[in-house]
């Protein structure tokens, strides 16, 4: 009787610790199920998270392709603000889509539109564009080819062009280099220059850097990259004869570009905007953006909604 | 008692009384001493108790709830998004967000066995080969140089090893054989390097437990240190170098990031042990980020989580009956 009664104890002893990790740290994943459920049918919490006070830690969590302008952005913030807090971290445009559904972040940032993805309640969150960044086709140098036409990209990565000469290259055999099929670097290529045909099976790798390497080290590697991760070891492909780069891009002659977006819950208030105000200013447009490989979305002269449909601005 | 005077009678009594009552007092006290628990010792005690008790009950309930969580999320792909299991388990077709949805895992599935089992069959007999040199043929430089060495591999990082299969096994594999690079090749011996220390000190352990008499009768009978070694020393420690080779299997089965940079991480079913494939914990770490909780795809990684978590299991089930056996055969 005794020694169960202690046992009891213990037990009740580690379920408070439990209790207390798992209340203090809302990124737990079985504390977030719950959330993720109830957020729906509550609508009148949905605005508590985008509120916090003025010295509340603010958190932007997501997409790792935005994260290095996102944390240069904070770290920037923070000094100009003594006493904010911005706590950026990475795990993907999907983790930051429910992360910030479900409330447990203040930003989740994204690389693609809320709506493209099942399962995140786009009505509730608040899109913020806060930079553009443009994807190339890029081949490995050797192929011997350096424009392409949509048919023979399509033709490439569909599988039904297996070697490079017949787009008038050398003769190597052609490997494709994807991104998973959840990436939102892949659903943008996929939409925009690969005109929604489905990609043939080829290597599958997440992180653009090791991509890089990939296409760089593999004879007849081809795969695609953002504008900020091309380097002299890989060869970015024109489409049809456009270049990539910012000038095509922000009048959408070049089209395989997308917005990065920065979501919040409801509309943002506190820290939570003035950080966004702060990305959205002059000097993060036009400083920290370009260094960090986007494109500004202030120099956008063209505008483009989550179906794809571009307008003149 | 003897009656000489009122006086000397109480004088002896009251002696006596009083020697009987500190006799009781000291019995007393110390009976109080030796029987009352002492308050510090039994503090002491309980804290200690309950400190260990709630380690053990914290790694029980961490362990509960790991289980109970992954196993919620992972059937809820059959049960709340309605994915048959034999689907599943059997299909060659992998695009959960296509039209219709499409769940087969198989591949995956395959490659994690193939890699697998790739790995512990060029891991095994290196391993156990090392052991056998350490104990039996030459102890001394095998204990002080051997073994640290290859001890010092496990504390490599898996990224490491898979960086340097990138740069350098992938470049190889694909010069030597006119290939792709990224194969079940390079994952398999990525991950037989992995595994070797795991191989190596486990089977060394069990080669050592083999009694010294056991070898010291083989040579008497006039066997040859390689037929000792072969039909007594191997013989004894069989058992033991099966658990080394389960144990190595279970870290091969769960590494994930090494085996995902050299093995191409393709879908599709490979025709020869040149071509790329996939595994279950690179599928899961490759979409994981970028899928919604709560959705079909999210689930359907869960699942293949669960499979690993049953996988694993499966192989601590083989362990602890390989134990036994071991008991049995002393």
């Amino acid at each position: 009787m005794k020694r169960l009664s202690k046992f009891m104890m213990a037990l009740t002893l580690v379920g408070a610790i439990l209790a207390g990790c798992g209340s203090n740290n809302a990124a737990t994943p079985q504390q977030e199920q719950p959330k993720t459920d109830s957020s729906a049918p509550a609508p009148a919490d949905s605005n508590k998270p985008a509120e916090p006070a003025a010295n509340e830690p603010v958190t932007a969590v997501g997409s790792t392709a935005l994260q290095p302008l996102v944390e240069q952005a904070a770290k920037d913030f923070m000094s100009k603000n003594s006493g904010t807090q911005i706590q950026v971290q990475g795990g993907g445009s999907g983790t930051g889509l429910s992360q910030v559904a479900s409330g447990a972040a203040s930003i989740g940032n994204s690389d693609i539109f809320a709506e493209e993805k099942d399962g995140i309640p786009a009505q509730e969150l608040v899109d913020h564009k806060v930079a553009v960044v443009g994807m190339a086709a890029v081949a490995n140098p050797q192929v011997g080819v350096d424009n392409l036409t949509k048919e023979q990209l399509i033709g490439i990565f569909t599988g039904k062009i297996t070697n490079w000469k017949e787009v008038g290259g050398a003769d190597v055999k052609v490997t494709l280099v994807n991104r998973p099929k959840s990436s939102g670097t892949r659903a943008v290529f996929h939409q925009f220059a690969l005109d929604g045909n489905e990609e043939a099976e080829g290597i599958t790798e997440d992180s653009s850097g090791t991509v890089r390497k990939i296409i760089s080290e593999t004879p007849g590697a081809i795969g695609y990259l953002a504008l900020s991760y091309l380097n002299e070891s890989v060869k970015a492909l024109k489409l049809d004869g456009v270049e990539a780069n910012k000038d095509n891009i922000v009048t959408n002659k070049y089209p395989v570009w997308a917005y990065e977006h920065m979501y919040t819950k409801g509309e943002p208030a506190g820290t939570t905007k003035a950080f966004l105000d702060y990305i959205m200013g002059d000097e993060v447009q036009g400083k920290t953006v370009v260094e960090t490989g986007f494109i500004p979305v202030t120099e956008m002269k063209v505008e483009r909604d989550a179906q794809g449909n571009v307008t003149q601005k | 008692m003897n009656r000489q005077g009122s006086d000397g009678m109480t004088m002896i009594e009251k002696n006596v009384g009083r020697q009987q009552h500190r006799l009781a007092r000291d019995k007393s006290y110390l009976q109080s001493k030796l029987l009352k628990p002492n308050k510090k010792q039994s503090l002491e005690n309980f804290f200690g108790k309950a400190i260990a008790m709630s380690c053990a009950a914290l790694l029980l309930i961490a362990v509960i709830s790991i289980i109970y969580f992954i196993a919620s999320k992972g059937l809820s792909t059959f049960f709340v998004n309605q994915v048959s299991i034999v689907d599943f388990l059997t299909g060659l077709k992998w695009d959960p967000e296509g039209e219709p949805a499409l769940f087969g895992a198989f591949s995956f599935i395959l490659g994690s066995f193939l890699v697998t089992v790739l790995a512990a069959l060029v891991a095994a007999p290196l391993g156990i080969g090392a052991a056998i040199f350490m104990n039996e043929i030459y102890p001394t430089f095998g204990k002080k140089f051997v073994k640290p060495v290859i001890e010092l591999l496990v504390g490599i990082p898996s990224v490491v090893y898979g960086y340097v299969g990138l740069t350098v096994l992938v470049p190889f594999i694909r010069e030597r054989f006119e290939v792709l690079g990224f194969s079940l090749l390079a994952g398999g011996l990525v991950l037989a390097l992995m595994i070797l220390p795991t191989i190596t000190s486990v089977a060394t352990d069990a080669i050592e437990a083999v009694p010294q008499d056991m070898r010291n009768a083989a040579r008497a009978l006039g066997a040859t240190r390689w037929q000792t070694i072969w039909h007594v020393v191997l013989h004894g420690a069989l058992p033991g170098c099966l658990t080394a080779i389960v144990l190595g299997m279970a870290r091969a089965f769960g590494e994930a990031l090494a085996v995902q940079m050299v093995i191409g991480n393709t879908s599709k079913l490979p025709e020869s042990i040149f071509d790329p494939i996939s595994t279950l914990t690179s599928a899961i770490t490759l979409n994981m980020g970028n899928t919604i909780q709560g959705t079909a795809y999210n689930n359907a990684l869960w699942s293949l989580a669960l499979l690993l978590l049953l996988m694993s299991l499966f192989f601590i089930m083989i362990l602890r009956i390989l134990g036994r056996k071991k008991l049995d055969n002393r």
